[in-house]
């Protein structure tokens, strides 16, 4: 083998021309040659690569059904809750009444944060009720720990199995968190910040369309 | 037998069959003093097997779709030929798995299994535990039940808590926008072909080291230290065959009517090996009451759950989590004792040992329950779940125990190692 020989007592002064060059080896020349081969491999690599790390982002069909869904208020009656999908994702639209509205404000020092500061919401939402309309509370119903659904616990003390001083809300059942009326967490939850509200935007005064904001704002 | 010897020299001469039998069964020398710990480490080789065959005839029935995967699973257990027998092998495999590697990498900390020359083998085999870790959570989505759908919803959220690029990172390896039928198919993908192609590469890795530095043994001695001046062979050792196949080979059976006895009267093991949630299909729109992985997972899962968020990110307890495997992987150089076996350990390992081994089972017992199993403590601990707090000081004495362990290994009193293995 050539890379046997390779040692520099090798090649004689007295050898001839041909012999010499097949036992002499320009080491630089093969360092050099082997950089910019495994440059341009490296290069290849990652560029066939990409298409293969490309391909697993969502396709498509999957950011197409990822798109606005319509919902219609129109039965939704003051209390009432429903679940609607949107990108996949349980939607929460809860008609709160005048006494939910009244409890938000009484759960202010109880929760993480209730100024809402944390960019959990648009900013059509950043308000004490989290939402544009004040009886309608529109949530992403995933608990911001580990994307969970927490379960709505809308009854007020000992009714709801939450304890005496619960004055509404949901609560989480992987592991234990609770948010107030609002959607805002508990202090002391595992979850780190307030339900998400998606963007949204009434189309009418019964028509609610979740995944898009307002045009005109 | 001319003619068979014959065809074996043909064979040998394009081929080091003969010299590959020798060089890793029958002159392979193992020490002669393998007791009951040595077990595990050729029944995981066997439950492997074991997996692979029946993961092979399930995939010939299972649907890898959204639509169909449940109802498939169910179709295999009520309509193919054997169809139920076959999943519970492969779904009782994966706990039995989990639980011989478990007894397995006991023993390197019995005996300092992972000390030097061993590093290397004790790193491959970390690498072989957290493919077989990966491979039970793809295949756990499979059946497409809600424990699959929100214990595969949990995990990925997971890497959603990396600061910056999380949420991106969790929509690509959903390859959607929630757990879907995206997320389903490659998943089958990655269980069925990449994880299970790792894992043989890394096995037959894990024996190619094993048999260049010779098997460790309860006396943590190296009988290549004593060999016969005239054959070279170690005073101590003797052919892995037919010593020690034999030997294996008794441990088989011996597992094997465990295993089956839990196949055909236990498959669920109450909710343990099968969890009761799974028999319900997947409902994205709603989360079970009590979400908990699988038992193997759960002491991992408890220093998740224990870790608080800090700054407003939840990334802090994944870290936790994250760092609790990993750190294992530095053990041969965090352990400083002059002596590898428990058998010449002092006091103080033994405890830290026998601690580490109560906490990791309490905090895996308070991973398959919910935080408030054990009520709240009073006012004066600001109501906290009496679950989570011991959970805090579980994970706390579980990362201790590494982390101490070069100061605690060498104060510890040793007594001195025999030349010789012992009995």
């Amino acid at each position: 083998m050539v890379d046997n020989k390779d040692r520099p007592g090798d090649v004689q002064p007295g050898q001839g021309a041909a012999e010499a060059g097949a036992d002499s080896i320009d080491k630089g020349k093969r360092r050099t040659l082997i950089a910019w081969t495994g440059a341009a491999g490296a290069v290849a690599g990652i560029g066939v690569a990409a298409p293969f790390v490309m391909s697993m982002f969502p396709s498509a069909r999957a950011r197409a059904a990822g798109a606005p869904v319509e919902i219609d208020l129109g039965k939704l009656e003051p209390g009432m809750m429903i679940t609607e999908e949107w990108r996949g994702k349980p939607v929460w639209i809860l008609r709160r009444t005048d006494g939910m509205i009244e409890r938000v404000p009484e759960t202010d020092k109880l929760v993480a944060d209730p100024d809402s500061r944390q960019p959990m919401q648009p900013d059509y939402a950043r308000n004490e009720l989290r939402s544009i309309k004040p009886d309608y509370l529109v949530l992403v119903g995933i608990c911001t720990h580990l994307g969970c659904s927490p379960s709505p616990k809308l009854e007020v003390g000992e009714a709801s199995g939450l304890g005496a001083g619960w004055s509404g809300g949901f609560f989480c059942p992987c592991h234990g968190s609770k948010f107030d009326l609002a959607g805002r967490v508990y202090k002391g939850a595992p979850a780190p910040s307030n339900l998400e509200v998606p963007p949204h935007t009434y189309l009418s005064d019964t028509r609610l369309l979740v995944g898009e904001d307002s045009k005109r704002s | 037998m001319g003619l068979l010897n014959s065809l074996l020299g043909w064979v040998d001469e394009r081929f080091p069959l003969t010299s590959t039998w020798k060089q890793h069964l029958s002159e392979y020398y193992a020490p002669k003093n393998f007791n009951f710990w040595y077990f595990f480490g050729a029944l995981s080789l066997l439950v492997l097997v074991i997996q692979i065959v029946s993961g092979i005839f399930l995939t010939m029935h299972y649907k890898p779709d959204a639509e169909q995967a449940f109802a498939s699973v169910e179709y295999i257990m009520r309509d193919v030929s054997w169809g139920w027998l076959i999943r519970y092998i492969h779904s009782t495999g994966a706990s039995m798995f989990f639980l011989v590697v478990y007894l397995h990498m006991f023993r390197a900390l019995l005996y300092g299994s992972y000390r030097k020359p061993r590093e290397l083998l004790w790193i491959v085999g970390m690498l072989i535990y957290m493919c077989l870790m990966a491979e039970a959570f793809f295949g756990y989505l499979l059946p497409w039940g809600q424990m699959s759908y929100w214990g595969a919803q949990v995990i990925v959220n997971l890497f959603a808590a990396v600061p910056f690029v999380g949420p991106d990172l969790a929509i690509w390896i959903r390859g959607d926008y929630v757990v879907s039928d995206a997320t389903l198919n490659r998943f089958f993908a990655f269980h069925v072909i990449a994880v299970p192609l790792a894992l043989l590469g890394l096995v037959a890795a894990h024996l190619v080291a094993l048999h260049e530095v010779g098997s460790n043994n309860p006396d943590g001695i190296e009988i290549k230290k004593k060999k016969d001046p005239k054959t070279g062979i170690p005073l101590d050792g003797i052919p892995f065959h037919p010593y020690y196949t034999v030997k294996d080979m008794f441990g088989v059976t011996v597992f094997l009517a465990v295993f089956t006895a839990i196949v055909f009267f236990a498959p669920e093991m109450g909710g343990y090996f099968l969890e009761h949630n799974n028999f319900v299909p997947a409902d994205p729109l709603k989360t079970p009451a009590h979400i908990a992985p699988v038992w193997y997972f759960t002491p991992f899962y408890s220093i998740l759950r224990a870790v608080p968020p800090m700054f407003g990110s939840q990334f802090p307890g994944v870290l936790a989590m994250g760092a609790s495997v990993i750190i294992m992987f530095l053990l041969p150089w965090l352990d400083r004792s002059p002596v590898k076996s428990i058998r010449y350990r002092g006091a103080v390992y033994k405890s830290a040992l026998t601690l580490f081994v109560v906490v990791f089972i309490l905090l895996g017992y308070l991973g398959t329950e919910p935080t408030n199993v054990w009520g709240q403590f009073g006012p004066w601990l600001g109501n906290a779940d009496r679950a989570t707090v011991v959970a805090r000081i579980g994970t706390v004495v579980y990362f201790l125990f590494f982390v101490l362990m070069p100061w605690y290994t060498r104060i510890d009193r040793t007594s001195p190692e025999p030349e010789r293995v012992t009995s």
